[in-house]
């Protein structure tokens, strides 16, 4: 237990700013941040800064490669001399103070200091208590250099299913989640470490004996940090949708059916396959990309049920991001498969954005054909003379559709289906939202003050949102919602750091401030 | 509608709740008889949303939809395609424009509770002369024997596998005899509104007089308009399967006899895409001793409709060639299982027809879950 300053303290005399979340949305707002000079707090729960960008091959419409224009960010939060960068750590509590008293909001009635002057230094007034838990990595990050003997040595060695890379490659219990990483230390995971799961791994450590820097440690143990923060961002990403949810398209049943976001992975050159589109071991020759599985669902039942529309197969907002990467995933086909045929089955092509329009014109120009209409179903249908072939599984994929404009059901054949999966608040919203007080819109993204003209505002003074946590959004709004919060969080530091002087004027010090703008006007 | 036939279309599209329709096709895409006949449901929605009329009559191929409900099922938007179709037979069967076929099945029911018209006195013929209590004079569990389970001599056999079962389990049980009638599950999706909710009326008082605590349905089909559509508050619909699967995971069921056959399952439409029940069936299934179960390709939810439910067993449709239970019994028989099981008398007999036309006899035998439990009885 401990509070942890920024490293160096170059700016002790300024109130910290904390943002949960180290994907672009926590990456930009961390480095707007600090780079105006305040002291930035990133807590990520994941070994590593990057979170779904990192994941993607390449990015609409400009097709830059993601991680080419993601990494220099991702170093960046690494070594910023304003940013503490707090990876495999979760926040735990976030507990308003108030600023005049110094207390815990609805701690401070009786207190007989109540009325009296700052119990902070002046310089520095804290509006949050925040409890972080640093999970053991049981590797001594100080001593890692990253090296990766300890993973090639692991007994668990290609035996887990890498949650970076959707499970397509199995990694050792002993990790890095991808070559990029920041920081590049490794990681043991307790849920599958021989050791650690069940308290036996051979007469020897395997990673230990391989270790050259001496740096695993297994009597690591958690550790708690108090931190004292003047405004928080919430930036917290999404989930996306669990395709077997959608049962008629055979998610999980046959493996030439995968998500948008397993194909980035296997599109990627730095993915498992170095880029090549490879299903059962054999290049596809028909490729069908299946729009708004799970978006834009209106179900009765669901609508009684609130957020838990997602557990029941559907959520009902358009999830605003699958129409452009489909159109990209189609390019990247035909970029790498100059001979498939794809076919996009699609209820609207919404192409809003700047450059949108224009890249979707490209890829239909590239023989991508563009069928309106929601498949149904996807089966196997076996060969014609009903004998079971090696390779195929025992025949191939058709895809059931109406093509609305013929007015007539197809069935399109296909080797590789990919599902464009909603995008779904975080499964644990609830506990997000109870750690701060947040509310969740009807959607289950966290609410924002005000749906038109205060975008990345909450309810709590000093609490702001960005990113997808607020509702789904592609790179660019997502980056532009992210500096929009960082511009808020340093307005209230700023006057943090300077209106805390005059606070001695105000008429009741006892009234939290957490109730009140900086400008004293009412919420 | 106008004896022409033409209906005007503003009045449906609001009971009906059709402005909510995106023409997304997704229920076009799914429907299994959209692939072999011109019914459209996609576009007979939008048609109904853009014209002020609609020529009821110039669409005979609604008497093609089996109401399986994979659009309802999969719909995103929430609008109940089928629900259109019965809507639309509904003006139909008011203008006594129907297939005589139809005709006669609604007669039927109307005279003597059951759509073959065989004499309601004879409903009890499927018992062989056993014994059954009245449930008349009170049990705990109401078996709801249903009308082709009762009178047809190729499913009787399921009703009575089920009295062996429940008696060698000591379940106090009973069935309504003569008294009991048509559930009105095809009445209702035939369009005959008027005589369903007549039926609705007087079973549910009966049913609800036997002050049963739970009601067994032996056909899907029953089993759904009984848990969805009837208001039998305080009395829990069940089907057979899952009677039977609770009766074995409590113990009080035992399989003594081994069944050494290779089985594949046909998930009833009613049953599992429209109530979910997929487990139940499979769990008694496998419990039988030396039975080995495989699956079809399409199974669960995307089990392929075998076309008798919606009014098609009484009504052949607009295309006789291409049956689904012929594609059906060819998938089955593509598993390598010598018996195709159901849990369904509609199923049960297009299935066993299906087999016979397609000349898989040598290969394949239909037969229903309970025949499969029974030979597993002592």
């Amino acid at each position: 237990m401990g509070t942890v300053i920024p490293s160096e303290a170059r700016n002790l005399d300024k109130p910290a700013a904390l943002v949960i979340g180290g994907g672009i949305a926590g990456i930009q707002a961390a480095l707007d941040i600090a780079d105006a000079g305040f002291p930035v707090y990133l807590v990520e729960r994941e070994p590593s800064v990057g979170g779904r960008m990192a994941q993607l091959d390449k990015t609409f419409p400009t097709l830059d490669c993601s991680s080419c224009i993601l990494t220099p960010k991702m170093v960046d939060v690494g070594r910023h001399p304003n940013i503490e960068l707090m990876t495999y750590s979760e926040v735990v509590s976030v507990t308003p103070v108030n600023r005049e008293t110094g207390k815990l909001v609805g701690e401070e009635t009786g207190s007989h200091q109540s009325t009296n002057l700052p119990t902070y230094q002046p310089t520095k007034p804290p509006a949050f208590h925040v409890q972080v838990r640093r999970k053991p990595r049981y590797v001594d990050v100080s001593k890692c250099t990253g090296c990766g003997s300890c993973a090639a040595a692991c007994r668990m060695k290609g035996r887990v299913p890498s949650t970076f890379d959707e499970g397509i490659v199995k990694r050792s219990a002993i990790y890095v989640p991808f070559p990029q990483a920041v920081p590049l230390k490794y990681t043991v995971d307790p849920s599958v470490c021989l050791y650690l799961s069940r308290g036996t791994c051979g007469k020897t450590f395997l990673c230990k004996d391989a270790c050259p820097a001496g740096a695993i440690d297994f009597e690591q143990q958690e550790e708690m940090v108090n931190l004292e923060v003047g405004a928080v961002i919430v930036a917290t990403g999404f989930d996306l949708l669990d395709a077997r949810l959608k049962p008629e398209f055979g998610y999980g049943v046959y493996p030439e059916v995968m998500t948008g976001i397993e194909f980035e992975r296997l599109s990627s050159a730095s993915g498992p396959t170095m880029g090549k589109i490879v299903v059962n071991g054999k290049q596809p020759k028909d490729v069908v990309f299946i729009k708004c599985v799970g978006s834009r669902e209106r179900r009765r039942e669901q609508a009684a049920l609130g957020s838990q529309q997602a557990a029941l197969g559907g959520v009902p907002y358009c999830s605003r991001v699958c129409c452009m990467y489909t159109a990209k995933h189609a390019h990247l086909v035909r970029d790498k498969l100059p001979d498939a045929r794809i076919t996009v089955f699609y209820m609207d092509v919404r192409a809003f954005g700047k450059g949108y329009e224009e890249f979707y014109d490209r890829v239909k120009h590239e023989r991508v054909i563009y069928r309106r209409g929601e498949p149904s179903e996807v089966y196997r249908r076996r060969t014609t003379d009903g004998e079971i072939h090696d390779g195929d599984g025992g025949g191939r994929l058709v895809v059931l559709a109406e093509d609305t404009m013929l007015g007539k059901p197809v069935e399109v054949e296909a080797d590789l289906v990919v599902l464009a999966t909603a995008i779904t608040p975080r499964t644990d919203m609830p506990q997000t939202a109870g750690l701060l007080g947040l509310a969740c819109s009807p959607d289950g993204f966290f609410q924002e003050a005000h749906a038109k003209l205060r975008p990345v505002d909450t309810a709590l003074d000093g609490v702001f949102l960005a990113g997808c946590c607020q509702g789904p959004k592609d790179i660019p709004d997502t980056v532009a919602h992210a500096k929009a919060a960082a511009a808020s969080a340093m307005k209230v530091l700023v006057q943090q750091s300077s209106s805390i002087h005059s606070s001695s004027t105000q008429s009741s010090s006892t009234h939290s401030s957490s109730t009140h703008s900086p400008e004293g006007r009412p919420i | 509608m106008t004896p022409q036939g033409l209906l005007k279309t503003e009045p449906m599209v609001e009971q009906l709740e059709l402005m909510g329709c995106i023409q997304c096709g997704k229920c076009t895409g799914g429907c299994p008889v959209a692939r072999k006949t011109t019914l459209n449901i996609r576009s007979l929605i939008y048609h109904m949303l853009v014209e002020p009329e609609l020529d009821v009559n110039a669409h005979p191929e609604l008497w093609d939809c089996t109401c399986c409900f994979t659009c309802v099922e999969r719909c995103p938007k929430d609008v109940r395609p089928a629900e259109l179709v019965i809507g639309l037979r509904g003006q139909l069967v008011e203008s006594g424009q129907i297939p005589d076929t139809i005709g006669a099945a609604l007669t039927g029911i109307f005279r003597q509770g059951n759509p073959t018209g065989m004499a309601r006195e004879d409903r009890c013929g499927w018992t062989n002369g056993t014994q059954v209590k009245a449930a008349q004079q009170g049990c705990q569990v109401l078996l709801h024997v249903c009308c082709t389970p009762a009178y047809d001599p190729r499913v009787q056999v399921v009703p009575r596998a089920l009295v062996k079962a429940f008696t060698a389990a000591g379940l106090d049980f009973g069935t309504l005899g003569t008294e009991e009638s048509c559930c009105g599950n095809e009445v209702r999706r035939m369009g005959e509104a008027g005589l369903f909710e007549m039926l609705v009326e007087e079973n549910g008082e009966l049913i609800r007089s036997v002050g049963a605590s739970r009601l067994v349905a032996t056909s899907p089909h029953c089993f759904n308009t009984f848990k969805n559509e009837y208001s039998l508050t305080g009395m829990e619909v069940v089907h057979y399967t899952q009677a039977v699967a609770q009766l074995l995971d409590e113990g009080r069921l035992k399989f003594s006899n081994e069944v050494k056959k290779t089985v594949t399952y046909h998930d009833p439409c009613f049953l599992g895409k429209q109530n979910h029940i997929f487990d139940e069936p499979r769990a008694v299934l496998k419990a039988i001793p030396g039975l080995k179960l495989v699956e079809m390709d399409r199974n669960r939810e995307r089990s392929l409709c075998c076309e008798g439910g919606g009014g098609r067993m009484w009504a052949e449709g607009t295309n006789l060639a291409e049956r689904l239970a012929f594609q059906r019994v060819h998938e089955a028989a593509e598993t390598g299982a010598e018996v195709l099981a159901v849990a369904c008398p509609f199923c049960l007999l297009t299935l066993e027809d299906a087999v016979k036309v397609q000349g898989l006899d040598e290969k394949l035998r239909v037969m229903d879950i309970m025949e499969l439990v029974d030979l597993a009885l002592a």
